[in-house]
């Protein structure tokens, strides 16, 4: 070996130690989150999905010798075996649907529109009213439900307002009917015939119950601040010029809105919208402390049932294979809505629009110059 | 290399400690029995007189045997059950209802030492079976009631009626809950769901499972006799459920005035005198249906987990939980009814005008308690609250489906 090669080799090894030493200690640094998303995410979530696949009864460890793999039984209990369980969870999914559906695209709006409010400069005692707004989500969700539960009584406060249009209000908590059915207790024979899941198709249609109502309000209320202070950061990132730009080529404050800072909010309306779906999906603190479940299973979601299933009635199974399906579910939606909201490629009709805008603005920003040019000589 | 391999080592280490502590969570428990280990006991308790009452006999208890005990209440008793038997490690005496029973009886959880018990015969034979499990008692009733009929004495004579229009038959019931409907004021006003509904199947001859639980008979004509007459009444104006005059239960609705009558069971006597001082009432015996007296009666027992690990000691707890003397206490403390019959007469000696409660114990039947029943109640509830709107046979049909599908 001579000298010059094995300085070589000298220089590659102490490389290598110096890159596996680095190696070492960024695996050091991020051992203890390591163990713990390991040992409270992983190892967790891999024992439910065992669980889900197996005939475990709730004593003793689920990884004991006398537990059996089953297969996709408890799968097949919700999804398609037709007995109860897959009518609560049928059930269970269409309360949580009808409240999804409803709740996202409100809370969202009434976020912006939050956030657009209190960001205007003009506003005074802006702090107080962020802080206002942004109040309810930082209150426990028990105590707000608790606080629901008495505002939306059959003589609380929200009733005695309606009474004073006239209108008797609602027995709130403790209604089933849903609101799409307007009344009617009876459909035509096509709906009430039909089934999905053991739900018929007449009850998917209904909408969520007035008692789900009052839940989609409590939601809209609580996270409508969370989701403004979120907005409201977006909102104080965009520069003004984009804004300023507009005024100058005369766009109206509606076509500002929509046309500029709208399409300029897109990243923060993807957060917003997928946080918005998830939360709403695993809703559960306010049916376990409110109703649980009741007026006839109308506020039934799939997270309490997961719950109810796997606590109280020992199928461990089928709250496991629930939670499963929940979560598919979930990203089911995350997926259909990035597509949706993913920034499209121009069309070629609508690029050939902006390529004559800009010729044309290109000209006309050439006199202007020219204009601005001879203004100047001037005032000189 | 070198440092990194100790590493490895030392985190494969690490990680394996941390597995093995958590296999040992979820060991399954051969625990090795030790006649001198403390004892925790975990109870659902209805309020302060019942955890005060429940702390001082098991604190006499050990200091008799010298083994220390402790009284846990749980803010969710089914919950703290399910964990504590997943874990390996449940509290050693606890409450139990009867419609956990099949669940955990099953998947042995639970300790069955019935048979051990000195005083079994003095139980009443009808608790027993609710408590009973492949033919054997599982574990001691703690105490019971059934419902009864309750009358507010003052809006009773308010509406001129004594005791002779006190109803004994259905038809009676109706007429009295007819003149003792005012305004805002309703006859009967009743909990919408089997626990209540379910009394007036039992006078007709129905229920929706055998004595036993072996059998679904939901769908039978007494049961269907039974959601008519509630239904024909509910329409009629002169029933109500709780939940549609805004009150929680039927014995709120009964403080509030908003019904004169409501059918529960002595838990409202309690409640009653803490809430509502100023309202009077009278406990009478439920009016005969179609098929004479019946009525439903709700109990628990002492539970003892078979992975306790004083299961000698835990059984002579309970075997002191059960004596007269503290059966007597513990009514006196917070008004239970005694789960023995030795107890009835002192019991009725002390708390006279509640009598009709016990004395219902001869024909009182079981709510079903086959494994997953209690699923097919809360079905059953969902549907009974629209009753006033919905059909009974729709209703008993589905349940019958229910029922029979718990039993293949």
């Amino acid at each position: 070996m001579t000298a010059a090669t094995a300085a070589r080799a000298r220089v590659s090894r102490r490389r290598s130690g110096v890159s596996r030493g680095q190696a070492l200690s960024g695996w050091l640094f991020t051992a203890p989150v390591l163990v713990i998303l390991g040992l409270f995410l992983l190892i967790p979530v891999l024992m439910a999905a065992w669980v889900s696949v197996s005939d475990w009864t709730g004593r003793g460890s689920p990884l004991s010798p006398g537990v059996h793999f089953i297969g996709a039984q408890n799968y097949g209990q919700v999804l398609w075996a037709g007995g109860l369980s897959e009518r609560d969870f049928g059930t269970a999914l269409k309360n949580n649907f009808w409240y999804v559906i409803l709740v996202v695209p409100i809370q969202t709006v009434v976020a912006l529109a939050l956030a657009l409010a209190v960001n205007r400069r003009m506003l005074r005692g802006r702090g107080f009213f962020r802080t206002a707004f942004y109040f309810p989500s930082v209150t426990s969700s028990v105590a707000i439900t608790v606080l629901w539960l008495f505002l939306f009584s059959t003589t609380g406060a929200v009733n005695a307002v309606i009474a004073w249009f006239g209108v008797k209000g609602p027995n709130w908590f403790n209604a089933p009917a849903g609101i799409f059915h307007f009344g009617a207790t009876s459909g035509p024979a096509l709906l009430t015939g039909n089934t999905a899941l053991g739900v018929s198709w007449w009850d998917w249609l209904g909408g969520p119950s007035i008692a789900m109502t009052a839940f989609i309000i409590l939601a809209v209320f609580t996270t409508g601040g969370t989701f403004m202070l979120l907005f409201l950061a977006a909102l104080q990132n965009l520069s003004g010029d984009v804004e300023e730009a507009a005024m100058v080529d005369g766009a109206n404050s509606a076509q500002r809105f929509f046309r500029v800072t709208l399409p300029q909010l897109r990243p923060t309306l993807f957060t917003v919208i997928t946080l918005g779906l998830i939360g709403c999906w695993q809703v559960f603190d306010q049916i376990y402390t409110g109703t649980h479940g009741n007026p006839s299973k109308t506020t039934l979601t799939p997270a309490y049932l997961s719950y109810t299933a796997a606590f109280q009635n020992n199928q461990w199974g089928q709250g496991a294979a629930i939670a499963f399906i929940l979560f598919v579910i979930i990203i089911v939606f995350t997926i259909i809505q990035r597509v949706v909201l993913a920034e499209k490629k121009v069309s070629k009709r609508r690029m050939g629009w902006i390529t004559r805008a800009e010729r044309q603005a290109d000209t006309n920003g050439t006199a202007a110059i020219a204009v601005q040019g001879s203004y100047g000589e001037q005032n000189s | 290399m070198k440092i990194s391999r100790a590493v490895a080592v030392i985190a494969a280490a690490g990680l394996a400690v941390g597995l093995t502590a958590c296999g040992s969570g979820f060991g399954s428990g051969g625990s090795k029995q030790d006649n001198t280990k403390p004892l925790s006991i975990l109870i659902g308790s209805s309020g302060d007189a019942e955890t005060a009452a429940v702390k001082s006999a098991v604190a006499a208890w050990s200091k008799t045997s010298g083994i220390k005990a402790t009284v846990t209440v749980a803010s969710d008793l089914n919950q703290q059950l399910a964990q504590g038997f997943s874990s390996g490690k449940p509290a050693d005496v606890f409450y139990l209802s009867t419609d956990a029973l099949a669940g955990y009886a099953s998947n042995g959880s639970l300790y069955s030492y019935g048979d051990k018990l000195p005083n079994k015969g003095d139980f009443y034979p009808t608790l027993v079976k609710s408590f009973t499990f492949d033919n054997k008692l599982v574990c001691a009733p703690k105490d019971f009631s059934t419902l009864q009929l309750i009358i507010n004495t003052d809006l009773w004579s308010k509406a001129g009626l004594t005791d002779s229009d006190i109803p004994t038959t259905w038809d009676q019931l109706s007429s009295v809950a007819k003149k003792l409907t005012t305004g805002t004021q309703t006859g009967l006003v009743i909990g919408g769901e089997y626990a209540r509904v379910g009394a007036f199947m039992t006078e007709a001859g129905g229920n929706l499972m055998n004595a036993d639980s072996t059998k679904a008979t939901a769908d039978s004509d007494a049961n269907l006799k039974a959601l008519q007459y509630v239904k024909d009444n509910l329409t009629a104006g002169d029933f109500k459920f709780a939940a549609d005059v805004g009150a929680g239960w039927g014995g709120e609705a009964f403080g509030k005035q908003l019904g004169a009558m409501t059918i529960e069971g002595n838990w409202i006597t309690g409640s009653q005198t803490a809430d509502y001082p100023n309202v009077h009432f009278k406990v009478v015996p439920l009016p005969k249906g179609p098929a004479g007296a019946g009525t439903l009666q709700f109990s628990n027992c002492w539970g003892i987990a078979a992975d306790s690990a004083n299961k000698t000691s835990a059984l002579s707890l309970v075997e002191k939980l059960t004596t007269k003397a503290d059966q007597l206490a513990f009514a006196k403390a917070f008004g239970v009814m005694p789960s023995i019959q030795s107890a009835a007469s002192e019991w009725k000696k002390e708390f006279p005008s509640l009598a009709p409660f016990l004395d219902a114990a001869k024909y009182a039947q079981n709510v079903p308690a086959a494994k997953g029943a209690s699923d097919v109640v809360t079905d059953f509830n969902s549907q009974v609250a629209k009753l006033a709107s919905g059909d009974p046979k729709t209703i008993l049909t589905s349940t019958q489906q229910n029922l029979e599908a718990l039993l293949k």
